[in-house]
């Protein structure tokens, strides 16, 4: 009988970090950008159905690189605990902070586990506050750790080297279009300092937006909003062209204020209308 | 739900045990709702009065509420467990939403609800019931819908509009005069309240536009730009024209006799 050969600890959980980083490494990147209105997700990701950053709760969203069927498991699980939280007692007691917690105790316990293998992902997730000193980031490593973060935050593919570059571009108070386009530019550097070019379809972006009249601040910009706010000159008039978007597009997903008095002095215009009669009853 | 039913049995409404009780249960009870399609979308409106027997509980109780983005649901019956019921189900139209990251299916979502009023039947037996009304706009089929149900949860689709509750026989009667296919949205917004002021006029559980207090009924729109609550302020100038009307002429609007 063969006795198998000692591994020390020590030796066991570096192997297993090794490999779980190797894993996270091979992905492409996920950028995470506070600016002035919320937090913006920007995933190099070709896919329009897999998807790395996804909405959890009203305020608290999620982003992920590494494994698909890893780190969709933990999001359905980030979205069952939310809701069952939000269900028993109310929308406000769900927080990122509450959130991070539970995916660390995961996370840690799985990695220290010697019957499974490490899970090869690394998480963010984010919550908008009402003002920009209350928006909250997490970003979580492999290991179960927690890293509370600040302004931007990457991780994935070459993490290191865009981290440093988001870092000395990244400012308080940038334009969802201004913040849009940094992400971008340090998600096309590539390793060897080279440019490649990124257009709208290989991006997935979404933006936690404070200022949306919905509760549920989530919001996935797509096709021609995501071109427009990229071809957008990032200095001057760029602010004041990225709330005409915005505006826009809170007023396509419903409930709009602006659309409401509107409609309030047509009511009044029809009605006076109708007191004419037509052949069948009148309704006033 | 099913996760729900693993997790935490104890939330869901349908499995809890009924304790014995000799009749029925005083607990406050909403009244009349009522919808009207129109091209483009579907308005749903209910009153404001909760009442537990021959006493009004609550005079601006909120019966309307939106289910999701693209749909609303009505209720009348008792109060208590018609919120929780909406409450869930909300949660399970927002959860399908997140995990499957697509919409259900108006048909889906009206599915769902009848289950939900099935799982009640128990506590509808013992007066306990929950009549909602459900209303939407289906994207697929680009129009407003409205779906009725009995307590033992059978569904069935109503075409122009609808009416449940204690007032509803009047509300319907009511609308069925005033409803015309070619709509706009402040017409059948306007049609709606008629109805629910007629309901009132004969219900007394049904609680009519009180003006001294400003409490209105609550009116929603549901277009395919999604769910919309009419603010308090339009609210009050459909009811106050309508009001204002019947003080010349007390039954509202005459319809043609032939």
């Amino acid at each position: 009988m063969s006795t198998p050969f000692y591994v020390s600890p020590q030796q066991a959980m570096a192997d297993r970090a090794e490999y779980a980083r190797k894993g996270i490494a091979r992905g492409r990147s996920v950028v995470v950008l506070q600016y002035t209105d919320g937090v913006v997700f920007v995933a190099e990701n070709p896919s329009r159905a897999l998807h790395k950053v996804s909405e959890i709760y009203d305020r608290i969203a999620f982003a992920a690189v590494g494994k698909y069927n890893e780190f969709e498991n933990l999001r359905i699980g980030g979205v069952r605990y939310a809701d069952l939280r939000g269900y028993t007692y109310d929308r406000e007691d769900v927080t990122a902070r509450g959130l991070a917690n539970v995916y660390a105790q995961t996370l840690g316990t799985i990695f220290s586990s010697a019957a499974e293998k490490p899970y090869e992902v690394e998480l963010i997730v984010a919550e908008v506050g009402s003002a920009p000193e209350d928006d909250q980031i997490y970003r979580l490593p492999h290991d179960g750790s927690i890293v509370d973060e600040h302004g931007s935050v990457a991780v994935g593919g070459n993490a290191d080297q865009i981290s440093s570059y988001l870092d000395q571009r990244h400012r308080d108070g940038m334009t969802l279009a201004e913040a849009l386009k940094l992400a971008v530019d340090s998600l096309s550097r590539d390793t060897n300092g080279g440019e490649r070019t990124l257009t709208a379809e290989q991006l997935e972006v979404a933006t936690l937006d404070r200022t949306r009249p919905q509760q549920r601040k989530f919001k996935r910009i797509l096709g021609r909003q995501l071109s427009r706010l990229l071809d957008e000159p990032a200095t001057g008039d760029a602010g004041t062209a990225g709330d005409a978007a915005g505006a826009e597009s809170d007023a396509g997903a419903g409930a709009g204020e602006s659309g409401a008095s509107g409609k309030g002095a047509k009511g009044g215009k029809a009605g006076g209308k109708d007191d004419s009669e037509g052949e069948s009853g009148p309704l006033l | 739900m099913d996760f729900l039913g693993e997790h935490s049995p104890a939330l869901l409404p349908g499995s809890r045990p009924l304790p014995p009780v000799q009749g029925a249960i005083e607990a406050p009870h909403g009244t009349t709702i009522v919808a009207a399609a129109f091209p483009g979308g579907v308005v749903l409106a209910g009153d404001r009065r909760a009442t537990m027997g021959n006493v009004i509980a609550q005079r601006d109780i909120e019966k309307v509420f939106p289910a999701d983005e693209y749909s609303a649901v009505g209720i009348a019956g008792t109060a208590g467990l018609a919120v929780e019921m909406v409450k869930l189900f909300q949660l399970e139209l927002e959860h399908f939403e997140k995990v499957e990251g697509a919409q259900l299916s108006l048909e889906g979502k009206a599915n769902r609800l009848s289950t939900m009023i099935r799982s009640n039947l128990g506590m509808a037996m013992q007066g306990l019931a929950v009549v909602p009304l459900f209303a939407g706009y289906d994207l697929d089929r680009e129009k407003g819908r409205i779906f009725s149900y009995d307590v033992t949860g059978g569904r069935s689709e109503e075409h122009g509009f609808a009416a449940t509750g204690s007032g509803s026989v009047f509300a319907r009667s009511a609308l069925k005069k005033l409803f015309k296919e070619d709509f706009t949205e402040d017409q059948a917004a306007t049609a709606v309240v008629q109805a629910l002021y007629d309901a009132a006029d004969d219900d007394s559980a049904t609680g009519g536009p009180d003006m001294a207090r400003r409490i209105y009924p609550i009116v929603t729109v549901i277009t395919e730009d999604g769910f919309r609550r009419l603010a308090e302020t339009e609210v009050s100038e459909i009811a106050r024209a309508v009001y204002e009307r019947r003080l010349e002429q007390p039954d509202g609007p005459r319809a043609a006799l032939l």
